[in-house]
């Protein structure tokens, strides 16, 4: 039986790469001294199974070089060996290269071993290795041209079939190698009444003929090393003149090395082969990049498949009985099922576009720490938000910008430790990383809590490149803007870290070409927050399907803190139109969507009406609703794109039955309605003091 | 049909395993670390078990002293995956109820090979 390991490849590359990926954030969690074993032992097995893995599959580039990564873990994991930084450095550039490695023989390309090599000459150096004690064992003893006969004792310890050896396939192995004579002895064998079934009590005395040598007899019995008494003698043929030498098997572990030399050789010629083929292989086309998806999404991928089918059964069978108007009817109703079910598979397979952006986040941990580093700048990264999903495309385009503002804020935000004390902060610097859904955007924010802007060099800086005039009287804000301008950079001298000749204005055009905006904001010696906003025509939202009049409306489900039936007497009017709700110890402004969207025919009584509260900007507003509908998560499509932006309105979506239904933007929504307009607080004090009186 | 329980935290060598197995006529279930395998060698028999050393949640070598303690496991060869380095493991192993073992990296044909001393 020949298998083909090739197509494991793809599952291997994928898995290497997520526990390279596990490895990387272990080893920035270890602090050297304080280390435990947990941590240690997550990094080796990743480690095991990438070795383990790579050698299977023929990756002997791979597996060699993390033989020596493993021997050291193993040594720390043992409490042999002290885990250092010194270690750490090394196993965190050995991810990277690892990466390297994989990534190379992901698009059959060979690998550049030249790190790999010097890595491992440092791993060998700390492990006091002379090289190539374990790799290079013994090829098995040429084989023995002409027969010869053993004579092999087999006597089993009675407790030999409890370790679920088969004496039987042993023979029958036996038989495989040559000419055997097999004598039993069945005297151990006890009376009746003090047999164990359980236990093994007869022995045998073979005479094998074989052309093969003893390493192939041993091989048979090495499981059994330990539970029986085995004694291999040449009685004939070749070696006859020596006579009966006597060979005790347990004593003798070449056997075990003599397995291991076997099993290396394919897997070597494996790799000779795929490395030709990397030559006639067009290099660097890594076609089949794959995404992981979450299992539930491909649950509900399948029961929708599921119902596709029901339908399609239940339109055949209409289609086979005879055309009158009842069938016609439902011909129409298994028609909209059909339409139903195509569309909720469309939108479940776009929703696996949709990953976390923990996949971009990740990446980061390691950055801070190399830039960090670098900088002799302490700090620690905060990351929230990581769920937020994202979809893949916009996640790929984001991720460099990312790097590159965090860049900046680890070097020209953030201080250096001795002027943090000296300006009474923690000598920590915090970087932040959020992200979050609002509206139809999805905003990632990087925050740090270093010096912020220094708006009095960057006007200068600004004046001096000619960007604006001495005179122009400019807010901060637009002097901040100005860092976005193209030639700007405040660096006093261009360092190795975020002054590459990339500016910020190139950032800026990189995220306006997602259609998205990022701006800043900054206050000096508290930091500066990038605020990146990106439009997610593909995003899926959890909504909450709303009545108002005869219209259904969609409440992003994440917005939504409440919804309650209105008790009337804890609402009072404040000026002139404005009801507020006493909810608990807070003030709800309520807001009537039939009012603000100008829809006839809502219910206008308050106490037979659905207040559902919501939350936006820390600010909460109670939205009047007729009903309340289903649950569903919804494919947002954007309405700038087909028809025109319309406030208070986030986007639309198609729901079920065909209808187009729009989501509402909730910060829109308070905007529109005027509750930030400067006076609108005052409003709500009044409320508590017409409550209070 | 035999029945093989496979174990291995590593999605790819499970895969290998398994695919090797049930092409050889094995019938073969996959779980992807020691808990998992005990709670599924638990519901039903397995004519044999194959299983890595190093996983996460339950190692290997606790997976086979436990099954080993099974009444239903007794008899049952237990075999473990283990690297050439792991010399140790294989005694450790052999202590715990193990019935022999595969030494790491192996190619379909070895695994099966292996296989035929303790499964027919």
């Amino acid at each position: 039986m020949s298998i083909d390991l090739s197509q494991f490849f793809e599952v291997f590359f994928e898995e290497s790469f997520e526990g390279l990926d596990v490895m990387e954030a272990e080893l920035l969690n270890l602090e050297p001294g304080t280390e435990d074993s947990e941590t240690i032992n997550t990094i080796f097995r990743a480690a095991h199974s990438i070795k383990g893995g790579s050698g299977t599959f023929g990756f002997t580039s791979v597996s060699d070089f993390t033989h020596v990564l493993e021997t050291l873990l193993d040594q720390i994991r043992d409490g042999q060996r002290q885990l250092t930084a010194e270690h750490v450095n090394l196993l965190l550039k050995s991810v990277d290269c690892l990466r390297a490695l994989l990534s190379a023989l992901q698009v059959e390309q060979t690998p550049d071993l030249g790190d790999a090599n010097d890595l491992r000459q440092r791993f060998e150096v700390i492990l006091g290795m002379s090289e190539g004690s374990e790799s290079q064992n013994i090829q098995e003893t040429v084989q023995v041209e002409s027969e010869s006969t053993f004579q092999i004792d087999f006597k089993p310890h009675p407790h030999l079939f409890k370790t679920g050896n088969e004496p039987l396939y042993m023979i029958s192995e036996l038989l495989e190698l040559g000419e055997l004579e097999t004598n039993v002895f069945y005297d151990a064998i006890p009376d009746f009444e003090n047999l164990s079934p359980d236990e093994c009590f007869l022995s045998w005395r073979f005479f094998l003929t074989t052309a093969r040598s003893e390493s192939a007899i041993k091989e048979i019995f090495e499981w059994v090393e330990d539970d029986a008494h085995i004694e291999i003698t040449v009685c004939g043929g070749l070696f006859e003149s020596e006579g009966r030498s006597g060979i005790n098997l347990t004593e003798d572990s070449s056997s075990a090395n003599a397995a291991v030399s076997v099993s290396s050789s394919s897997p070597a010629t494996k790799a000779a082969t795929s490395a030709k083929k990397v030559e006639t292989k067009k290099p660097a086309e890594q076609s089949t990049t794959s995404i992981r998806v979450g299992i539930d999404k491909v649950d509900s991928l399948i029961n929708m498949v599921g119902e596709l089918v029901i339908t399609q059964a239940m339109l055949s069978q209409i289609g086979e009985q005879e055309i009158s108007e009842t069938t016609i009817t439902s011909l129409q109703e298994g028609l909209a099922q059909l339409a139903h079910n195509t569309r909720d598979l469309q939108e479940n397979v776009m929703r696996i576009r949709m990953l976390p952006i923990s996949f971009v986040f990740s990446r980061f941990p390691r950055l801070v720490r190399d830039i960090s580093q670098k900088l002799n700048k302490q700090v620690e990264l905060k990351l929230a938000g990581e769920q937020t999903e994202l979809d893949k495309t916009v996640m790929e385009k984001i991720s460099d910008p990312m790097v590159h503002l965090v860049r900046n804020s680890l070097d020209h935000g953030l201080e250096t430790p001795e002027e943090r004390v000296a300006a009474g902060k923690d000598p920590v610097g915090i970087v932040t990383l959020n992200a979050f859904h609002q509206g139809g955007n999805i905003v990632i924010e990087i925050m740090d809590d270093g010096q912020g802007l220094n708006t009095q060099r960057i006007k200068e800086k600004a004046i001096a490149n000619g960007l604006v005039q001495p005179e122009d009287e400019l807010t901060a804000d637009e002097i901040n803007e100005l860092i976005f301008m193209p030639g700007f950079s405040t660096a006093d001298e261009v360092s190795d870290i975020s002054g590459r000749g990339v500016g910020m204005d190139v950032v800026r055009r990189n995220i306006q070409a997602l259609n998205g905006s990022v701006e800043v904001s900054s206050a000096p010696g508290v930091g500066s927050t990038f605020t990146i906003r990106l439009p997610l025509t593909l995003a899926i939202l959890d909504g909450q399907l709303v009545k108002v009049a005869q219209h259904t409306y969609i409440i992003p489900l994440i917005s939504i803190v409440e919804s309650l039936q209105i008790d009337i007497t804890k609402v009072s009017r404040v000026g002139k139109d404005l009801d507020v709700l006493r909810l608990r110890d807070e003030y709800i402004p309520i807001l009537r969507l039939y009012d603000i969207f100008t829809h006839q025919g809502a219910i206008e009584e308050l106490d037979k009406t659905l207040l559902v509260v919501v939350e936006s900007d820390n600010h909460k507003v109670g939205l009047l609703v007729d009903d309340l509908l289903a649950q569903q998560q919804v494919v947002i499509k954007s309405l700038e794109a087909n028809y025109q932006k319309v406030d208070g309105i986030s986007g639309a979506t198609i729901l079920g039955d065909g209808r187009v239904s729009l989501i509402i933007d909730i910060s829109g929504l308070i905007k529109l309605s005027g509750l930030k307009r400067p006076g609108s607080q005052e409003l709500l004090v009044e409320a508590k003091a017409i409550e209070v009186a | 049909m035999k029945k093989i329980l496979a174990v291995d935290d590593s999605a790819s060598m499970r895969q290998m395993v398994g695919f090797t197995l049930k092409k050889a006529g094995f019938d073969v279930t996959e779980a992807k670390d020691g808990s998992e395998a005990l709670a599924i060698a638990k519901q039903q028999g397995f004519d044999a078990v194959i299983s890595d050393i190093n996983m996460p949640v339950m190692d290997g070598i606790t997976l086979i002293r436990e099954l080993r303690s099974l009444p239903n496991y007794k008899f049952t060869p237990l075999l473990m995956l283990t690297t050439e380095s792991g010399l140790d493991k294989k005694t450790e192993g052999k202590a715990a109820g193990a019935t022999g073992w595969i030494v790491k990296p192996f190619n379909p044909e070895q695994l099966l090979a292996v296989l035929k001393k303790v499964i027919r």
